[in-house]
C-alpha cells in the first residue's frame, strides 16, 4: 500500500458535513417533518433529524474517502478529473480495457433479453476476445456485429422485450434528432417534443382525415416536422442560450396545448385512436384485415402470431435508425455539419468567414425536427393511439437527458444513453417481478435470515418504476461529477492529404 | 498617398453608441496590394472602424465601399440599412433594403472579399486546425446535401480541393504539423497564425488583421512580418492592420492612418507620421497648446 503523504483533514470533512446536514434539515424539514392529515397537520420532527444525521454521516465519510483517494493511486478513478473530452482520431490506436469490458457487458445484457443466460455470457466473452484481437478493422467488425445482432434480435426476444426495444429505438431516433440541434449546432432546445408530436399527429390525423398509410405518412410526417422546425427557427434566430431555451420550451407547450384544446380537429385529450400499424406491400399483420389487404399469415399460410406485428415494426424501425445513424455520421464530415459545429463554437467567427448563420441555424433546426418527426410517426404506428399527454415537457427533458448523458455531439454516446435510460427502468421493473420468484425458489437452500432480508429487498424493488426520475437525477449528478462532457469522449476526424481516399 | 482608385474607401464614417461618439468623420482609402496600418492610442476607435468595414457594426453615417474584383460593394448597404420615410415612394430602393434586411448581414461582407481576424482570438477551439480551415471554405465547397450524403465525384473533388487548399495555407503559415490538432490546444502564437490562415482560406481581396502581434515574442513578431509580406507579395492581398507594436508597423506598412478620439489625426507614409506633432502629442500625452506652440 502507498504511503499517505498528507493526514486526513477531519475538520474540513466535519465542516462540509455540518453545512450539508443544515441544508438537509432545511430541505427535509417541511417535506418530511410536516405530515398533512385532512386540513390539519402533524409535526414529526424526528424524521428530518434522522435524515439530516444520515446526510451528515454520509457527507463526512465521502469527504474522508475522497481525501484518501487523492493519495491512493488505485482509487484515483473516484476523483473527478479533467480528461480530454475531445480527441482526434489516430491518437488512440489501442482500444482501452474499459471500452472492451463495457462492450462485452452490453452484449451480455442485450443477449440476456433472449432468456438464454449461458448463450449471452458466451456472446459477451467472444466479443471481449474479438475486440482485443482486432486491430484496425475493429470499427467495421463492430458495426457489422451490431447490425446482425439487431436484425436477428426480434426472432429471439420475448414480446415484452421487443416492445421495450421498440421504445428504446424511438428514443435513439429522438436523441439523434436533438443531438443535431443541441449537440452539433449548440442551440439549447427544450421543446423538442413538439416535433415528435407533429410527426405522431401527422400520421394519426393524416390517417383519419386523408386516409394516409404508414408509408406515406413517414416522409410526409418528417417533412411536416422539418417545416415546423423552420417555423420555430425563424423567430429565435437572434437568441442564444437561456433565452432560446425558454422560447423553445414555450413552443413545445404551445403545440401540446393546441393539440389538447382544438377538440373538433384533434379530439383533445381523447386523442386519436385506431392508427393502423405498417403493412408490408399491402400485407397486414393483424388477425383480421382492417385496411383492406390480405393478412400476412394467410398469405404465407402460417399460423397467426400477435408478435409478427411488433417484429415488423421493430425491423423497419431498426433499418430507419441505422440509416439515420449513417446520415448523422456522414453529416459531421460534410460542409453543413462542419458549419453547425463552427456555429456552436463561435457565431461571430462564422459570420466573418461568410457563413450565413441564418440558414445554418434553420437547417439544424429542420434536420433535427425531421428526425424527431420520424420518431413521432413510428410512435403513433406502434402505439396505435396517441394523445397530448405523451408529449409533455417531461418527455423533452428526458430526450435532453439522453443527449447530455451521451455527450453533446457524440452519436455513439447518445445511442448508448438512449438505451440505458429506456431499458434500465424496464429491466428494474422486470427484476422486481422476477426476483421474488427466484428468491422463493431458493428458500430451501438459504438460511432463513438471509432469505428474509433478500425478500424484503426485492419487495422494495416492487415500485421501482416510480423511482425512475430519481434514478435519472442520481445518474445526471454522478455524470456531472465524473464525466461532465458525456459518457464517451468526442472523436474528431483526422484528415490527411497523402492518402487520396481520405477526402471522401 | 492613396492611388486614384483605392481598393477600399471609407468616407465620413460616423459611429454613435448612445451618447458616445466613437467615430467622427473618419475618411481614408486603402490602395490595392498595399499594407495599411491603423494606429492610435487605446480607445481611439480602431476596432470600431474594423467592425464597420467587416459589417459587424452598422455605421451611423458615412459610406464604406469595397472596389472588388468583380463588382463594387457598399458595405453599409449589404448589412441592411435603416428604412426611411422617403423609401416608401421609391419601391426599388425599398425592395432592395428589405431584401438586405432579410438576407443581408456581415457574412455578405465576408463574401464580397473582406476577411478578418480578431483581437481576442476566435477560433473554433474544439475542432482541429484543418477543420477550422475547411469551415472557412464553406462558400467554395459543394454544399449540396444529397451529393454530400452519397459522396458524388463532384463532392469528393470539391472536398479534395478544399483539403489541398487548407494544407497549403497551413504550410504557408508554418502550421503543417498542427493540422490534426485541436485548435484550442495550440500554443498562442500558432493560434494567431491559424486565424490568419483561416481568414486567407476565404480567398479575400482585403484582409483585416486586428492586433496580429499582440502577445507574440520578438521572434514570432519577426516571422509575422515575413508572413504579412508574403501575403502581399505572393498572394496579392491587400492588408489592413491594427497594431500597437510600432517597430512592426513602421517596418512593414506602406501607409499609416492615425486615429485619436474617433478622428483621423494624421495619415501618410510611416516616416511622415512618425514625425507628425499631432501624433506625438496623442501618443505621449502632451497638451495641445504645448504641441502647437
Amino acid at each position: 500500500m502507498e504511503k499517505i503523504h498528507k493526514p486526513l483533514d477531519f475538520i474540513l470533512a466535519f465542516k462540509g458535513a455540518f453545512v450539508a446536514s443544515i441544508i438537509a434539515l432545511l430541505l427535509f424539514g417541511p417535506i418530511m417533518g410536516l405530515v398533512l392529515s385532512g386540513y390539519d397537520y402533524q409535526a414529526e420532527l424526528q424524521r428530518p433529524l434522522i435524515a439530516a444525521v444520515v446526510v451528515f454521516v454520509g457527507r463526512f465519510l465521502f469527504s474522508l474517502l475522497f481525501q484518501f483517494a487523492q493519495h491512493e493511486p488505485r482509487l484515483q478513478w473516484m476523483l473527478p478529473r479533467k480528461t480530454a473530452s475531445v480527441w482526434v482520431e489516430g491518437e488512440q490506436v489501442e482500444s482501452k480495457q474499459s471500452v472492451r469490458l463495457f462492450s462485452a457487458m452490453t452484449a451480455i445484457t442485450v443477449l440476456t433479453l433472449t432468456g438464454q443466460f449461458w448463450l449471452s455470457v458466451a456472446g459477451g466473452v467472444v466479443l471481449y476476445l474479438l475486440l482485443s484481437r482486432l486491430g484496425k478493422r475493429k470499427h467495421q467488425v463492430m458495426v457489422a456485429l451490431v447490425v446482425i445482432l439487431g436484425l436477428l434480435m426480434p426472432f429471439f426476444a420475448t414480446k415484452f422485450w421487443l416492445t421495450v426495444l421498440i421504445a428504446a429505438l424511438i428514443y435513439v431516433l429522438l436523441g439523434l434528432g436533438l443531438n443535431i440541434v443541441v449537440g452539433f449546432a449548440g442551440l439549447l432546445d427544450l421543446g423538442f417534443v413538439a416535433f415528435y408530436a407533429v410527426g405522431a399527429y401527422g400520421y394519426g390525423l393524416g390517417h383519419e382525415y386523408l386516409g394516409l398509410s404508414f408509408w406515406a405518412a413517414l416522409p410526409l410526417g418528417a417533412l411536416m416536422a422539418a417545416c415546423f422546425g423552420a417555423i420555430l427557427g425563424f423567430p429565435v434566430l437572434r437568441m442564444h442560450g437561456d433565452y432560446l431555451a425558454i422560447v423553445t420550451l414555450g413552443f413545445g407547450e404551445i403545440i401540446r396545448l393546441v393539440l389538447n384544446n382544438w377538440t373538433e380537429f384533434t379530439h383533445g385529450p381523447n386523442g386519436v385512436s385506431a392508427i393502423p400499424p405498417p403493412t408490408l406491400f399491402g400485407l397486414e399483420f393483424s388477425r383480421i384485415p382492417k385496411q383492406g389487404g390480405t393478412p400476412f399469415h394467410e398469405f404465407f399460410g402460417i399460423s397467426y402470431d400477435s408478435s409478427f406485428r411488433y417484429i415488423f415494426i421493430y425491423l423497419i424501425l431498426f433499418i430507419i435508425v441505422s440509416l439515420m445513424i449513417a446520415v448523422v455520421t456522414r453529416l459531421r464530415n460534410m460542409p453543413i455539419g462542419r458549419a453547425w459545429e463552427a456555429l456552436r463554437e463561435d457565431e461571430i467567427a462564422c459570420r466573418s468567414l461568410g457563413i450565413n448563420h441564418v440558414t445554418v441555424k434553420l437547417s439544424a433546426f429542420s434536420m433535427g425536427a425531421m428526425v424527431g418527426g420520424l420518431a413521432g410517426v413510428f410512435f403513433a404506428a406502434y402505439q396505435g393511439f396517441i394523445n397530448p399527454s405523451s408529449f409533455t415537457f417531461f418527455e423533452s427533458a428526458l430526450i435532453l437527458a439522453i443527449v447530455v448523458l451521451g455527450g453533446l455531439g457524440s452519436t455513439v454516446g447518445v445511442i448508448i444513453a438512449a438505451f440505458i435510460l429506456t431499458i434500465l427502468p424496464e429491466t428494474l421493473r422486470y427484476l422486481a417481478t422476477e426476483l421474488p420468484k427466484a428468491i422463493d425458489s431458493m428458500s430451501d437452500y438459504l438460511p432463513s435470515f438471509l432469505h428474509n432480508t433478500l425478500s424484503t429487498l426485492s419487495d422494495g424493488l416492487g415500485d421501482i418504476g416510480s423511482y425512475r426520475v430519481l434514478i435519472f437525477g442520481v445518474c445526471m449528478v454522478l455524470m456531472m461529477i465524473w464525466r461532465p462532457r458525456g459518457l464517451l469522449p468526442i472523436q474528431r476526424r483526422a484528415y490527411h492529404l497523402d492518402k487520396p481516399g481520405d477526402a471522401k | 498617398m492613396t492611388t486614384p482608385l483605392p481598393l477600399l474607401s471609407v468616407s465620413s464614417l460616423m459611429m454613435q453608441f448612445g451618447g458616445i461618439l466613437a467615430l467622427n468623420d473618419v475618411s481614408f482609402g486603402v490602395a490595392p496590394n498595399s499594407i495599411t496600418a491603423l494606429i492610435g492610442p487605446n480607445g481611439a476607435g480602431k476596432t470600431t472602424v474594423f467592425n464597420c468595414i467587416t459589417g459587424f457594426y452598422r455605421a451611423t453615417n458615412g459610406v464604406i465601399t469595397l472596389y472588388g474584383r468583380e463588382k463594387d460593394t457598399n458595405i453599409g448597404q449589404i448589412i441592411g440599412e435603416k428604412l426611411s420615410v422617403v423609401d416608401f415612394i421609391q419601391p426599388k430602393i425599398l425592395l432592395r433594403k428589405l431584401y438586405y434586411k432579410m438576407f443581408g448581414g456581415s457574412h455578405l461582407a465576408a463574401r464580397s472579399g473582406v476577411a478578418r481576424t480578431f483581437q481576442n482570438i476566435r477560433l473554433f477551439k474544439d475542432m482541429t486546425s484543418l477543420e477550422n480551415l475547411l469551415v472557412a471554405q464553406h462558400t467554395q465547397v459543394n454544399r449540396n446535401l444529397l451529393s454530400g450524403l452519397f459522396k458524388t465525384p463532384s463532392f469528393n473533388r470539391a472536398e479534395q480541393l478544399a483539403l489541398e487548399n487548407a494544407y497549403h495555407w497551413l504550410s504557408v503559415c508554418g502550421l503543417a504539423d498542427d493540422a490534426n490538432r485541436l485548435a484550442g490546444e495550440l500554443p498562442y502564437g500558432h493560434q494567431r497564425r491559424l486565424e490568419i490562415a483561416r481568414a486567407m482560406c476565404t480567398k479575400p481581396t482585403l484582409i483585416c488583421l486586428d492586433e496580429p502581434a499582440a502577445g507574440l515574442n520578438p521572434n514570432e513578431t519577426e516571422a509575422l512580418s515575413v508572413l504579412i509580406h508574403t501575403l502581399k507579395n505572393d498572394y496579392h492581398v491587400t492588408v489592413l492592420l491594427i497594431e500597437h507594436d510600432m517597430g512592426l508597423v513602421m517596418s512593414i506598412s506602406d501607409h499609416v492612418v492615425v486615429l485619436d478620439h474617433g478622428e483621423v489625426i494624421a495619415m501618410g507614409s510611416p516616416d511622415s507620421v512618425k514625425n507628425d506633432p499631432a501624433v506625438i502629442s496623442a501618443y505621449l500625452g502632451i497638451e495641445e497648446e504645448a504641441a502647437n506652440s
